[in-house]
């Protein structure tokens, strides 16, 4: 491949690839992001080759396999064009009938289709589903039509002709302009505004200036940076080379973090691929502008995402973070310079170039412009990726798209923001989704990570999570952040554990104001916003842990037990057989009983218990009852309703 | 103890030469070929790239990704990100910690298996996710725990 010298070369080989592809012929392409894998989609792609090679199709059909589709819940995903035929949770042995009977045929195979849980209606085509209809994909939504380790696959769909239009039209004076009227915020947390950093990384004294990707999705719960990185790399690194360009920056690093080894190697054959067509490298499309991107593997440590931390790292020291008296954008790497953005951020910026500031800001809320991308998580029913509108409401988000609780269970809180963020009950779903509504209610945007919880979901054990994992992850360097997470780790365990003494709730909100002011990174600064949104918002369950030694969602191994109810138990045995460590005392026809003494309490009962006869259940607050004497446990007779 | 090839140790510091900046990336890539980072190799990096041994502990300390002792055969990461924890993973991870005999981090005494605790793996929609030696099982319950664990010998 020749390297691509101009925006005429590019549209001309755009045309040609267009001209080449048959957009009548038979393309089936298969979900293959890291969620798919795990629920096997290389096996589903190692059946569709060979079912193609046996019924005779290769020439005639062609196959693809593209990054996460986002409804993660129901993948592997196949979806046949052009008719746009999309088929659920594909099984390797599902292979042979698809290509047989749609793909070779016309027909539709009812029974891999999406079933709407409401109508029980059948829905064929992928934008129909409820999950992706409501949504508004434009950074996300080429992930479902582009293979990510084939260059013009995006070229096709368009890919680098915003790069070339600022290269070629714009000066790097006009593309910061454009940026920054368009109000494009920080996808990565805080939500400042991009261009205004870039701005102050071009005007600040030094050379070289650098740009980065910050793609340390820490966020326990978070997974759209990966997504897209593993999904369209070049989108992202599109939006990096036009960032660069308006920054006047030749070097540019892309920091991943180690646990996302497909994202780490999407992005490198990316960037080969960039080098090989002339957009990256020297004298980029012919415009005599040079740059280019390493990639930095984490190496797992969640405070290295907080930028100083990050390019502490990048210099190959322990990235802890250092003071900022003096922003990143001015002293970064190197003390050079440094301009960070989240991945989702970078790629909205060809969007931006092409589309115009207007268009942008035409989207959105008064301060929050464009869409943003949530995890959508925990226990809702469909997981997934959801890009919609900024100002879109939570109720939107989690009934609409989110198809509502599992289990139909009742809602009682969405976790947003991951760590530095908090909770939203239930009273405030109707509040529309932007940077500072959130921020209103004690939570934040984060990278936008958003945990469903019902109502078997302990509060207090959520607070005490999230301490435990920033106990584990701070640095430790300053004293506010170690030691402060350290006591509201042991008061909230002694919460839990049923030994939280009056005076507890107070303790944590003064522990937490000064964590707050005295900290010296975000990490420590925001560390407990969890322990304080929840305590706002569900005091009276902190209050029954303390006081009464309950714990209303029946969690905390220490305030529950387990206890099998006579009259209901039908000695199946099945509890008994799975019991780990020999605490129930049962038999033919004999109720069961558990021993208090010896239960371990991991609920294994609880789960095997048949669900229609439920006699294992969980107490809390309160004594259990004492065993059945020996002699009333024999069950009558069979099928005599209980005993 | 076992000892180590040291032109491996060398063929991966090799892959970095005249770069700045490489120690974390360099670390990461022992970790990989070794599952480890022994005592020699750090005292080769040193030599080599006339780093401080301390600051090569310092770094091969502070990261979850590394391990400055030898792990077992089978590596198991159990998922406790916010969404396995709303889901149940607690229990998982105890149910292995109970069925193991360890705790997070630690090792069985015959080398079988070592435990890890892993803050998202960003899989969310098949929580609680445990992954042994990189295979994922998804939508895990305690009473799954034994016959994924029976798997691996």
């Amino acid at each position: 491949m020749p390297r691509i010298r101009s925006k005429e070369d590019l549209l001309a080989l755009q045309r040609e690839l267009l001209s080449k592809r048959d957009p009548n012929k038979t393309l089936i392409t298969l979900c293959s992001g890291t969620a798919c894998r795990a629920t096997g989609s290389d096996a589903v792609a190692a059946a569709i080759k060979t079912e193609l090679e046996k019924q005779g199709l290769t020439d005639r059909v062609s196959f693809k396999r593209t990054g996460c589709h986002g409804f993660c819940e129901r993948g592997p995903i196949i979806t046949i064009h052009p008719r746009g035929v999309c088929y659920l949770n594909v099984k390797p042995e599902d292979v042979p009938e698809i290509i047989a009977r749609s793909v070779k045929g016309d027909e539709i195979i009812e029974r891999l289709l999406y079933k709407d849980p409401a109508t029980g209606e059948r829905i064929v085509e992928e934008s129909e589903i409820p999950f992706y209809k409501h949504q508004t994909r434009l950074v996300f939504g080429d992930n479902p039509v582009i293979d990510p380790t084939n260059i013009e696959d995006y070229i096709v769909i368009g890919g680098y002709q915003a790069l070339a239009k600022v290269l070629e039209e714009m000066t790097p004076e006009e593309v910061l302009e454009e940026v920054k009227r368009a109000n494009l915020r920080g996808r990565g947390g805080g939500g400042f505004p991009a261009g205004r950093k870039w701005e102050s990384t071009r005007n600040a004294p030094g050379e070289p200036k650098y740009v980065i990707v910050n793609c340390d999705e820490g966020d326990p719960g978070a997974y759209m940076d990966r997504s897209l990185m593993e999904g369209n790399p070049h989108r992202v690194l599109e939006g990096l080379t036009i960032g660069a360009y308006a920054i006047g920056s030749h070097q540019g690093f892309v920091y991943v973090r180690e646990e996302y080894p497909l994202a780490v190697k999407n992005l490198n054959i990316a960037l080969e691929q960039a080098r090989e067509y002339g957009f990256l490298g020297d004298d980029i499309l012919g415009s005599g502008f040079y740059f280019d991107v390493k990639v930095h593997r984490g190496a797992g440590a969640f405070v290295s995402g907080e930028s100083s931390a990050l390019m502490n790292a990048i210099e190959g020291k322990v990235g802890e973070p250092r003071p900022k008296y003096i922003h990143t954008s001015e002293s970064g790497i190197w003390e050079k310079p440094s301009d960070l953005n989240n991945v989702e951020t970078w790629a909205n910026v060809p969007l931006i170039i092409e589309k115009g500031a207007e268009w942008f800001n035409s989207i959105g809320t008064e301060h929050s412009k464009g869409t943003k991308i949530f995890s959508l998580v925990g226990v809702v029913n469909n997981t997934g990726l959801v890009e919609v509108p900024m100002g879109t409401t939570l109720r939107d988000i989690i009934y609409k798209i989110g198809g509502g609780i599992r289990g139909g269970k009742k809602f009682k809180a969405v976790q947003t923001g991951g760590p530095s963020g908090g909770v939203i009950p239930e009273q405030y779903l109707d509040t529309p989704v932007d940077f500072d509504e959130l921020t209103r209610l004690g939570s934040m945007m984060g990278s936008g990570g958003m945990i469903v919880m019902d109502e078997d979901t302990c509060i207090v054990d959520i607070a005490r999570y999230f301490v435990d994992f920033l106990c584990d992850e701070s640095c430790g360097k300053c004293v506010p952040c170690r030691e402060g997470l350290k006591r509201l780790r042991e008061i909230l365990n002694r919460i839990v554990s049923g030994r939280g003494e009056e005076g507890d709730i107070e303790l944590l909100e003064e522990i937490a104001q000064v964590m707050k002011k005295a900290s010296l990174c975000a990490l420590g600064t925001t560390a407990a916003n969890p322990t304080l949104s929840t305590i706002r918002y569900f005091r009276p369950e902190y209050e029954a842990h303390i006081k009464e030694k309950r714990c209303p969602a029946l969690v905390c191994k220490d305030l529950i037990a387990y206890y099998i109810e006579p009259e209901r138990c039908i000695a199946c045995m099945k509890c008994l057989k799975n019991c780990p460590s020999g605490a129930i005392d049962g038999g033919k026809r004999r109720i069961h009983v558990i021993d208090q003494a010896k239960c371990i309490k991991c609920g294994i009962c609880y789960d095997v218990c048949p669900p229609k006869v439920h006699a294992v259940t969980k107490i809390s607050g309160k004594p259990v009852p004492p065993p059945l004497p020996e002699s009333e446990r024999m069950i009558e007779r069979k099928g005599g309703g209980g005993r | 103890m076992e000892r180590i090839d040291l032109n491996r140790v060398d063929e991966i510091i090799d892959r970095y030469s005249g770069e700045e900046g490489v120690l974390i990336q360099l670390l990461l890539d022992l970790q990989s070929e070794f599952n480890w980072i022994p005592r020699e190799a750090i005292a080769r990096i040193s030599e080599r790239l006339h780093v401080p041994k301390s600051q090569i502990y310092r770094i091969a300390s502070f990261y979850k990704a590394m391990s400055l002792i030898p792990i077992g055969r089978h590596v198991i990461q159990v998922c406790l990100g916010t969404a396995c924890q709303v889901r149940g993973a607690p229990r998982i991870m105890s149910r292995i910690k109970e069925s193991l005999g360890i705790e997070e981090g630690e090792t069985t005494p015959d080398m079988r298996f070592t435990l890890r605790r892993v803050n998202c793996l960003g899989c969310c929609a098949m929580g609680p996710v445990v992954v042994v030696d990189g295979e994922y099982h998804g939508k895990v319950t305690p009473s799954d725990v034994k016959e994924i664990l029976e798997r691996y010998t």
